[in-house]
């Protein structure tokens, strides 16, 4: 549709939201980045029957792990946007990256940066 | 398979504070079909420790490594090339592959990641729930194939007790009374003539309270 | 006669029982003990004595009884499965018969998580019914579970409880049989609301002859308000409090319903006297002791017969 959103959002695509792992989550805040999400279908029309939902627990679990840590929990979330919805696409990438702009560089990243060899 | 719990993050931190190398030790048996130290569970428990170091501008380095088993010597000595790289292993093994793997390495501080809870079966994914405490002295054949040592919260041999009330025992409301399920159980199985009889008073000494158990057969062992 | 006990003696005579109840208190004070035990004076053939119940400590079931018998009760002294192996159990059976204690109930007690000290661990090395088949042994055979000699058996009557409400309500009679077989000599039951079921409950018993080989004295629990009775039937597990039994007593004003509650409870006594198999009462008001006497007068059932 050539709608615009936001430059710092990068896509990496997977067959289904349910192929994500919570590791995976844990790993990408590992390499700096400052906020994580995942565009899953609507409920009930996962093309794999199941796999959105265990997206939804996994990021809810994943949630309660960053917060442990000491990472703001609403810097990963789940969204549900249809395959053909490009417009709502958008909107959730500007919606996401103002939420993690506002709460400003992910507090592991500076200690992050050791880890790279 | 054997149960347990990943520790809290937080007394794993306190566990591992004083180091900055450190040898994550997973087992693909019993405690990755809990999901509680398989490695799944080593790579998310390693990513927390790295990104909580992070966070406070602290190093760490941490190996992620899952044997086969940690309770069978001829997996925990593959650690042997590597381990003295690293000042401390954190097993996420079951009780008994934690302390095999600081018997094979008296030297190295090995600290348990996991709570080990019960003996236990899968009953979806994600629900595990206990089924037997190991007394030594199998009483399944009497009671309809369900255990009230290790399922009724009283251990009753002769159950129920007055608490029982609409199947549910009386500590916990997501518990059963493991005597009903064991009346109901007879009763299909149309054994109800074992219920009539009264369980005598059990030998302990095959279980924990004799003291530590081992298992022998001789005809296996080579002097 | 097995033993010296009071109630012991005047079922045999056929005489309806009355037995009470008396919580020890939470600190060492014997005075507490006596004077719980004062409002129970000429108006109960027994006593029980509770043992930390609930799982909350309190003073000793076995010192309790004690204090009672020196004021010329007769105890019946409780003895849960929880807290103590068979070593433990055994020892304090012939402690009590040394010091002159007649009668024990043997539970399996309230579940730890309940009490103020869940992170305890619990025994559970026999259960209430090889708890009975223990007592008998030492009794009527003289030997310990070991199979060894007593030297000087310990003559205690044997109670046990049994709730006619709790589930399952088809096994409940089986059990009952159980407690029977293993050598029960009386049995209290839980507090009744429900006479129509608990009357289910004595045909199933009957049914298995067990009313010829245990004498059951039925529980009852003196009613103090609506709200209390709505509490019993939502909360306390195993209990069965008939709706119009609530209707009853919220139909009469708050200040009102105590008396109302009296009252159910001493009809209810009457009833109870009248089925078949039933040779006694015993009376938990528990924190409202001071009710006993007016019960057990209105119910017709003082003077209590000298043994």
């Amino acid at each position: 549709m050539r709608l615009s959103y936001p430059t710092n959002v990068k896509v990496i695509k997977v067959p289904c939201t349910g192929r994500v792992d919570v590791n995976m989550v844990l790993k990408a805040f590992e390499s700096g980045v400052d906020g994580v999400y995942l565009a899953g279908c609507e409920i009930g029309d996962c093309h794999f029957l199941k796999g959105n939902l265990r997206a939804v627990k996994r990021i809810a679990y994943a949630k309660t792990l960053l917060k442990e840590i000491g990472i703001e929990p609403e810097r990963v979330e789940m969204f549900h946007i249809a395959t053909s919805d490009g417009p709502r696409f958008a909107l959730v990438a500007k919606e996401m990256t103002e939420r993690v702009r506002a709460l400003g560089p992910s507090p592991v990243k500076q200690g992050t940066r050791a880890f790279k060899a | 398979m054997i149960v347990g719990n990943r520790k809290p993050l937080e007394e794993i931190l306190e566990m591992v504070r004083p180091y900055k190398k450190i040898l994550l030790l997973g087992c693909r048996e019993c405690i990755t079909v809990c999901a509680a130290g398989g490695e799944k569970e080593v790579g998310v428990l390693a990513s927390e420790l790295k990104l909580h170091r992070a966070k406070n501008g602290e190093e760490i380095e941490i190996r992620e490594h899952t044997l086969e088993r940690q309770c069978d010597y001829e997996y925990v000595d593959q650690i042997q090339p590597f381990v003295d790289d690293y000042e401390v292993i954190v097993s996420m093994a079951c009780g008994a592959g934690i302390q095999y793997t600081a018997e094979r390495y008296p030297k190295k501080l090995v600290l348990p990641a996991i709570n080990t809870t019960f003996l236990g079966v899968t009953l979806e994914q994600g629900l595990w729930s206990e089924r037997c405490q190991g007394c030594g002295d199998c009483i399944l054949h009497l009671t309809g194939g369900i255990c009230p040592v290790a399922r009724c919260a009283k251990s009753l041999f002769n159950g129920p007790c007055g608490g029982s009330s609409n199947g549910v025992c009386e500590v916990d409301k997501d518990t059963p009374c493991a005597w009903q399920l064991i009346i109901d159980r007879l009763k299909e199985l149309g054994q109800m003539e074992n219920y009539e009889k009264i369980i005598e008073v059990k030998d302990w000494s095959s279980a924990r309270d004799g003291g530590p158990r081992t298992r022998i057969r001789e005809d296996m062992r080579l002097t | 006669m097995k033993t010296k006990s009071n109630i012991e003696r005047l079922l045999e005579k056929g005489e309806f029982v009355v037995t009470s109840e008396c919580g020890p208190p939470r600190g060492a004070d014997a005075e507490a003990v006596r004077k719980k035990g004062s409002l129970l004076k000429d108006l109960v053939d027994g006593v029980n004595v509770t043992d930390n119940q609930t799982s909350v400590v309190r003073m000793s079931s076995l010192a309790s009884s004690v204090i009672l018998k020196e004021m010329g009760f007769d105890p019946i002294w409780q003895m849960v499965c929880r807290d103590r192996n068979r070593i433990a159990i055994q020892s304090d059976l012939l402690g009590a018969a040394a010091l002159g204690i007649n009668n024990v109930l043997c539970l399996s007690g309230d579940h730890q998580s309940f009490g103020d000290n869940p992170k305890a661990k619990n025994v559970y090395d026999i259960d209430s019914i090889q708890l009975i088949q223990t007592v008998k042994m030492l009794r009527d055979e003289g030997r310990f579970l070991s199979g060894e000699e007593v030297k000087g058996a310990p003559a205690l009557f044997i109670g046990a409880a049994e709730n006619p409400f709790a589930d399952p309500f088809e096994i409940r009679a089986i059990r009952l049989g159980k407690k029977v077989k293993a050598g029960a000599d009386f049995i209290q039951t839980q507090c009744i609301y429900n006479v129509e079921k608990f009357a289910k409950w004595m045909d199933m018993v009957r049914e298995r002859g067990l009313h010829g080989q245990v004498a059951i004295l039925a529980g009852v629990t003196p009613l103090k308000s609506a709200g209390m009775a709505k509490y019993m039937k939502k909360n306390v597990p195993g209990m069965d409090v008939p709706d119009s039994l609530i209707e009853r007593l919220g139909a009469v004003p708050k200040e009102n319903q105590a008396e109302e509650g009296i009252k159910i409870c001493v009809e209810m006594i009457q009833q109870l006297r009248n089925i078949e198999g039933v040779r006694g009462v015993h009376i938990m008001a528990i924190e409202w002791e001071e009710k006993v006497a007016e019960i057990v007068k209105a119910a017709g059932l003082s003077p209590r017969p000298k043994a």
